[in-house]
C-alpha cells in the first residue's frame, strides 16, 4: 500500500520520538539533530535500525544518510527511498 | 603512604534502591529471596531462587543519553555511585580532576543482553536490528566505563572481574592506588544482575539452592541443612579517598581501610582452599598491623554452600580463634556476587554506626563441621571497631580486607 507523504512524515517523527525519547511537537522540519537534539554517530547507528524496522526497507544508501542535517532532509530521504522502492515493485 | 578513608556509600540491592533500605532491611531481619516461576522452563536447571532488584523505573532515574549503553548492572552500579559520591559530598570539579578514578567490577557483562544479543542472532545468524549500546553492555567493563561516564571521572579507570571478589578486589585496588599516591579518591565497588545463566553456574556444581518449599529459610551459612547459595543483583559503590583530602574539605570519614590481603589459590579452579583463605586474612591483618585479639568481628563471605563455608571456618578458626564473633549477611542479600564485597561493607559500616553486630540469617542448627569459630546467631550489640571482611571467588580469588571505625 503506497503511504501519502504526510503519513510518511508522520510516522517519521513516531519513530524518533519513541526511540530517543522526545516529545514529538519538538521534532520540527527546520530541527537539526547533532545541534538541537543534541544526538551522536551512536544515535545516527540506532536511528537507521528503528527506521528500517518501522518501515520495512533498508536504508542501504549510506552516504545519502550521512548528508541527512534536520527532520526534513530525513523525511525527504525517507519519502525519496519509499518512493524508489514502490516503484520498482 | 597515604592513609585511605570511606567517605561515601551508595546501594543497589534486593531491598530497592539506596542504602537505606538495604541496611534498614537487613537490621530488620529480612531477606531479599524470593521463588522464581519462570525458571522452572529453563531444562536442566534445577535451582529456581533469587534475591533480584526490584523493577526499577529507569527512565525516571536515568537520561536516555547515559541508559542506551547500560545493561541491567550498570544501571545498578551507575546509581549506586551516584549515591556515593552524592554522600560523600564530591562536587563535578572534584570528580572531573584527574585525580578521582573508579575502580567497579562484575562477574561479566550483561547476561540478560547477551541473552537477548544471541537470542537475535541465533535465529537467523544476523546482526540486524542490533543497537549501537549493544555491545557496551556486555562487554567487561560496562559497569566501571558507563560510571565513569555517567560522572565525567577522569582519573584512572579499573574493572575488576573477579566474580564474588569483584568489589572487594575493586576496594582493594582502589586502596593500593590512594595509599600510593596515584589517586586521590576512587569510587570502588562491583555490580552484577540475577540471571538463569548465573545460578546455572552454581546448579551444574549442585551448589545452587533448591530448597523451594516456603517459608523460603535460604541460603543458609554455616547452617547443617545449608544446601547452597541463592544469588542476587545489584551494586555496592564506596567513595575512597585520601585522609588529607577528606579532612581538607571536612568529610564525614565512615571507616579507615587499615590493610587487604589478596591471595590466588590454584590447586583446584573451584574447590576453596583453606590455607590461601588463612593466607588472605593473615595478610591483612599483618598489613593493618592488627592482631587477632583486635579483631571485633568477621564479616565472612560463607554462601551456603558445603565446601566453602566448611573451609571458611576452618580458616578463620585458625586465624582468630574461637571467640571473635563471626556472621555472614548472604541469608539476607544472597551471593550478590560482583557486588558482594561491596555491598557487605556498607553493611559492615553500619554495624561501626550502630555498635551492633548483624547475624547469619537462617542459621538454626549451626554445622558441626563449622564449629570452632563464634557463630553469631542474633542481633547483638557490641563493640565494633576492627573487622575483617571477606571475600573468596570461584577461580581462586581470596582477598581479605581490614577496616577500623573513624573517630573511635
Amino acid at each position: 500500500m503506497t503511504m501519502d507523504d504526510n503519513a510518511i512524515r508522520q510516522q517519521v517523527v513516531e519513530v524518533i520520538a519513541e526511540e530517543f525519547e522526545l516529545d514529538p511537537k519538538d521534532l520540527r522540519p527546520e530541527v537539526t539533530f547533532y545541534e538541537d537534539l543534541d544526538l551522536d554517530s551512536l544515535d545516527a547507528v540506532d536511528m537507521v535500525v528503528a527506521l528500517e524496522k518501522s518501515f520495512g526497507m533498508k536504508l542501504s544508501d549510506e552516504e545519502a544518510f550521512r548528508a541527512v542535517r534536520t527532520m526534513d532532509d530525513l523525511f525527504n530521504l525517507v519519502i525519496s527511498l519509499k518512493k524508489m522502492i514502490e516503484q520498482e515493485r | 603512604m597515604n592513609r585511605v578513608v570511606i567517605t561515601g556509600r551508595g546501594a543497589v540491592s534486593t531491598f530497592g534502591t539506596g542504602v537505606e533500605k538495604l541496611t534498614e532491611a537487613v537490621r530488620q531481619g529480612r531477606s531479599g529471596v524470593v521463588f522464581i516461576k519462570e525458571w522452572e522452563q529453563v531444562r536442566g536447571l534445577n535451582s529456581f531462587l533469587a534475591a533480584p532488584v526490584p523493577p526499577l523505573d529507569i527512565k525516571k532515574l536515568l537520561p536516555r543519553s547515559v541508559r542506551r549503553t547500560m545493561g541491567d548492572m550498570a544501571i545498578y552500579a551507575t546509581l549506586a555511585a551516584v549515591e556515593a559520591v552524592d554522600d560523600a559530598g564530591l562536587d563535578r570539579e572534584f570528580l572531573e580532576s584527574g585525580q578521582t578514578g573508579a575502580a567497579i567490577g562484575s562477574t561479566t557483562g550483561s547476561p540478560g543482553v547477551y541473552e537477548e544479543y544471541y537470542r537475535n542472532f541465533l535465529d537467523e545468524e544476523s546482526f540486524q536490528e542490533l543497537r549501537s549500546g549493544t555491545f557496551f553492555k556486555i562487554m567487561g567493563h560496562s559497569c566501571s566505563a558507563n560510571v565513569c561516564h555517567a560522572l565525567k571521572i577522569r582519573g584512572e579507570q579499573w574493572a575488576t572481574a573477579g566474580a564474588c571478589s569483584s568489589s572487594s578486589q575493586a576496594i582493594g585496588l582502589g586502596y593500593l592506588l590512594i595509599k600510593s599516591g596515584r589517586q586521590r579518591a576512587m569510587i570502588c565497588g562491583g555490580a552484577d544482575e540475577v540471571h538463569h545463566s548465573v545460578t546455572m553456574i552454581f546448579d551444574i556444581l549442585k551448589a545452587a539452592s533448591r530448597n523451594h518449599d516456603p517459608p523460603l529459610h535460604t541460603p543458609a551459612p554455616f547452617d547443617a541443612d545449608r544446601d547452597g547459595v541463592v544469588c542476587s543483583g545489584g551494586s555496592g559503590i564506596l567513595v575512597l579517598e585520601s585522609l588529607e583530602s577528606a579532612q581538607a574539605r571536612n568529610a564525614e570519614i565512615y571507616a579507615e581501610i587499615l590493610g587487604f590481603g589478596h591471595v590466588t589459590d590454584s590447586d583446584h579452579i573451584a574447590n576453596p582452599t583453606e590455607d590461601a583463605m588463612f593466607t588472605a586474612m593473615n595478610q591483612a591483618m599483618l598489613e593493618a598491623g592488627v592482631i587477632k585479639e583486635k579483631i571485633d568481628y568477621i564479616n565472612a563471605h560463607a554462601t551456603g554452600t558445603e565446601h566453602g563455608d566448611i573451609t571458611e571456618a576452618r580458616a578463620i578458626s585458625r586465624v582468630c580463634g574461637a571467640d571473635v564473633p563471626v556472621s555472614s549477611l548472604k541469608g539476607h542479600l544472597g551471593h550478590a556476587l560482583g557486588a558482594a564485597g561491596s555491598l557487605e561493607t556498607i553493611l559492615v559500616l553500619e554495624m561501626f554506626n550502630c555498635q551492633e553486630l548483624l547475624p547469619t540469617l537462617h542459621l538454626k542448627r549451626p554445622d558441626p563441621a563449622c564449629l570452632g569459630i563464634n557463630l553469631l546467631q542474633k542481633k547483638q550489640k557490641a563493640r565494633v571497631n576492627t573487622v575483617l571482611k571477606n571475600n573468596f571467588a570461584l577461580g581462586g580469588v581470596n582477598t581479605a580486607l581490614v577496616l577500623r571505625r573513624w573517630n573511635i
